[in-house]
């Protein structure tokens, strides 16, 4: 590595920027929002983390990693010089991610076909079509988790048909399980997934599939080898959009889930509320925030993958 | 001297703030101030007053020490109590205008939280149990075993309320400790795996279950009186017990913010839910006992004689107040609670 390897991006694009270099400070006022909205409290977040816990809440102002220590790491209550991972917050984390990563890949499967057969339909439907998807928006989050809950009890109405078709003779344990906050999760996040999906397939050049069928390409080829390749980026926004939200959901977990198991959000309101430990909480909400840095990272690397193989 | 300058003091600030307008923000938890008493004290006061609710202890106790919160009155449980009079959040009371704190019930003036009732005075009482329909249990009530080694006809219906102090409490009692901060680690391992046994035949711990003990989706858990009473109202087979090995009794306390902007309008309305007659409205609306003596002639005769407020005599002595546990002692119980819901 004598010399570096030449960048990807060539030569700087626009020569002019540098002598209008001053020209940044026009928008100073929108850096200084950014900074001071957006930044501020994330950085109170960090610095809390590293600090110890108050009396009953709050934080006392002494240099500590204890936080950041207990969030991967447990002294063993019953015997504090044996240290081990903390498998209780790693079950809590790794739920976290495998619930949210199972919600991406349902809204990925259900928000597919809905998104083609949106995209299908004459044009002046679609704008229809794309207003019902947004319709459960019209609804707070709550109010329609609890009406999923509805659906789901004992005597609900999913139990209900099942019993009377025949189907089952006792009412099944839908709610308060993983099933429960799945389902949730993904019925509330699908329009996520099926919006970005619409728009990468409006962009479709429809005579690709045509060329596809007339080079004799089966149904299956044509979807895995042409619609799906040209509608990744819309896959990728999409499951940026599910993913995030599912790892910090707090709601639906607790309603659906029953409180029986926690995800992230939920172990990070305990340790803010009735834990009162403000340290361990900050430093596990940046982790939640790592957490999405990573998936953010993986997006644009996705993305720009794909624009590099285009120019190639 | 100090005091009269004070008090002076207090009374020109209110004098100049409160009079003008003549209002009082109260800070309670929701749902529990009876409108119908509210209604009542404009009507006879002219001061006219806005609620607002907050969820939990530790919510209230980090907005007022922001401050800048605009309220008057604040309603904390009674182990939050000495953390919010050590702070210097809450003032004493005004004898000149809280006269009547002889109407407290003997056994609620000497509290260990606030001792001779300087800072405070009692909104509702209640305690934490078990609740169960009796149409499928036939056994003693009062035992923590119906949670922690249920019977098979309870097992998968029952509800855990999502309160680790309450909990705690009742499983440590249960594990054969007799502090609810214990640092005995012999203990505190009985109660975690006594926990983790017992999970997995519970169906949920959730809040707001009135509504499933009425339709028998669950049919015992651990509960507050109050909303077992609600329950047993909608449904007699709902019924409510006092473990015996020890369960929490807790106390929420009104009392008056230092930084109060209407102080002699908060001073009045302590002095009003004092007398019998108001206090029963608190107890009417929220289904709890309220520690004023002599209320209950006024209270919804359901109320005065409902079982989830008359303690047994032989189990009043296992009831206790839980205090705020220290940071490291939270911290392990925190521990035991994250692996109970890992």
């Amino acid at each position: 590595m004598a010399t570096p390897p030449d960048s990807a991006t060539g030569p700087d694009p626009d020569p002019q920027k540098e002598s209008h270099g001053w020209k940044w400070l026009l928008s100073a006022p929108a850096l200084l929002v950014l900074l001071v909205a957006a930044s501020g409290p994330l950085m109170i977040v960090a610095v809390y983390s590293f600090l110890s816990p108050g009396n009953v809440g709050g934080v006392e102002w002494d240099f500590s990693t204890e936080g950041w220590f207990r969030v991967f790491f447990s002294r063993d209550i019953f015997d504090p010089e044996n240290v081990s991972w903390n498998w209780a917050n790693l079950n809590v984390f790794w739920r976290t991610i495998s619930l949210s990563l199972q919600t991406t890949l349902i809204c990925a499967v259900l928000g597919f076909p809905t998104a083609w057969f949106i995209a299908t339909r004459p044009p002046e439907r679609r704008a229809l079509w794309l207003f019902l998807i947004t319709i459960p928006f019209w609804t707070n989050l709550l109010i329609r988790t609890f009406a999923i809950q509805e659906l789901l009890r004992g005597n609900g109405l999913i139990n209900t048909i099942l019993m009377a078709t025949g189907i089952i003779d006792e009412p099944l344990q839908l709610l308060f399980s993983n099933f429960a906050i799945l389902l949730g999760m993904a019925y509330v996040f699908l329009p996520l997934m099926v919006l970005p999906l619409y728009a990468a397939m409006d962009k479709l050049d429809f005579r690709l599939v045509e060329a596809g069928y007339d080079l004799y390409a089966s149904r299956v080829r044509v979807l895995w080898h042409v619609i799906l390749p040209l509608v990744k980026p819309g896959f990728v926004a999409g499951s940026i959009l599910v993913f995030i939200p599912s790892i910090g959901a707090y709601v639906t977990p607790r309603v659906l889930g029953g409180g029986r198991t926690m995800m992230l959000g939920n172990l990070i309101a305990l340790q803010f509320g009735q834990g009162r430990n403000w340290p361990l909480g900050a430093a596990l909400a940046m982790l939640l925030l790592i957490i999405v840095m990573a998936a953010l990272v993986f997006y644009l690397r996705a993305v720009n993958g794909e624009e590099g193989k285009r120019r190639g | 001297m100090k005091k009269t300058l004070v008090s002076t003091l207090a009374l020109l600030a209110s004098a100049g703030l409160a009079h003008a307008d003549g209002v009082l923000n109260i800070y309670n938890w929701g749902n529990y101030t009876s409108p119908e008493l509210i209604e009542q004290f404009t009507a006879d006061t002219g001061i006219e007053v806005t609620i607002t609710d907050f969820d939990s202890n530790e919510t209230a106790l980090a907005r007022i020490r922001q401050g800048g919160h605009g309220f008057d009155i604040v309603v904390p449980t009674h182990s939050y109590v000495p953390i919010w009079i050590e702070e210097g959040l809450l003032q004493p009371l005004d004898p000149e205008i809280v006269t009547d704190r002889g109407n407290i019930a003997p056994q609620w003036v000497d509290v260990d939280f606030d001792p001779g009732r300087e800072y405070t005075v009692p909104w509702q009482w209640g305690t934490t149990g078990i609740a169960v329909n009796t149409s499928v249990y036939d056994g003693d009530i009062n035992t923590a075993d119906i949670i922690f080694n249920p019977p098979e006809s309870l097992v998968g219906r029952i509800n855990v309320i999502p309160e680790m102090s309450d909990v705690m409490a009742i499983a440590i009692y249960a594990a054969g400790g007799d502090d609810v901060c214990t640092d005995d680690m012999d203990v505190l391992r009985a109660t975690r795996d006594m926990l983790m046994e017992a999970k997995p035949n519970w169906l949920s711990l959730d809040y707001g279950t009135i509504d499933n003990y009425v339709a028998g989706d669950i049919l015992a858990g651990i509960y507050w009186n109050g909303a077992t009473m609600r329950a047993r109202l909608q449904n007699p087979d709902v019924a409510y017990g006092y473990p015996a090995t020890g369960y929490p009794v807790w106390m929420d306390n009104a009392a008056v913010l230092a930084d109060a902007q209407n102080t002699e309008n908060a001073m009045i309305f302590i002095n009003y839910i004092l007398q019998p007659e108001h206090a029963a409205m608190l107890s009417d609306f929220a289904r709890y006992g309220n520690g004023i003596a002599g209320s209950e002639e006024f209270m919804d005769p359901e109320m005065a004689s409902a079982p989830e407020i008359s303690i047994p005599e032989e189990l009043v002595s296992a009831g206790r107040f839980n205090p705020t546990c220290p940071q490291e002692i939270q911290d392990i119980r925190t521990q035991i609670w994250t692996e109970l819901l890992q």
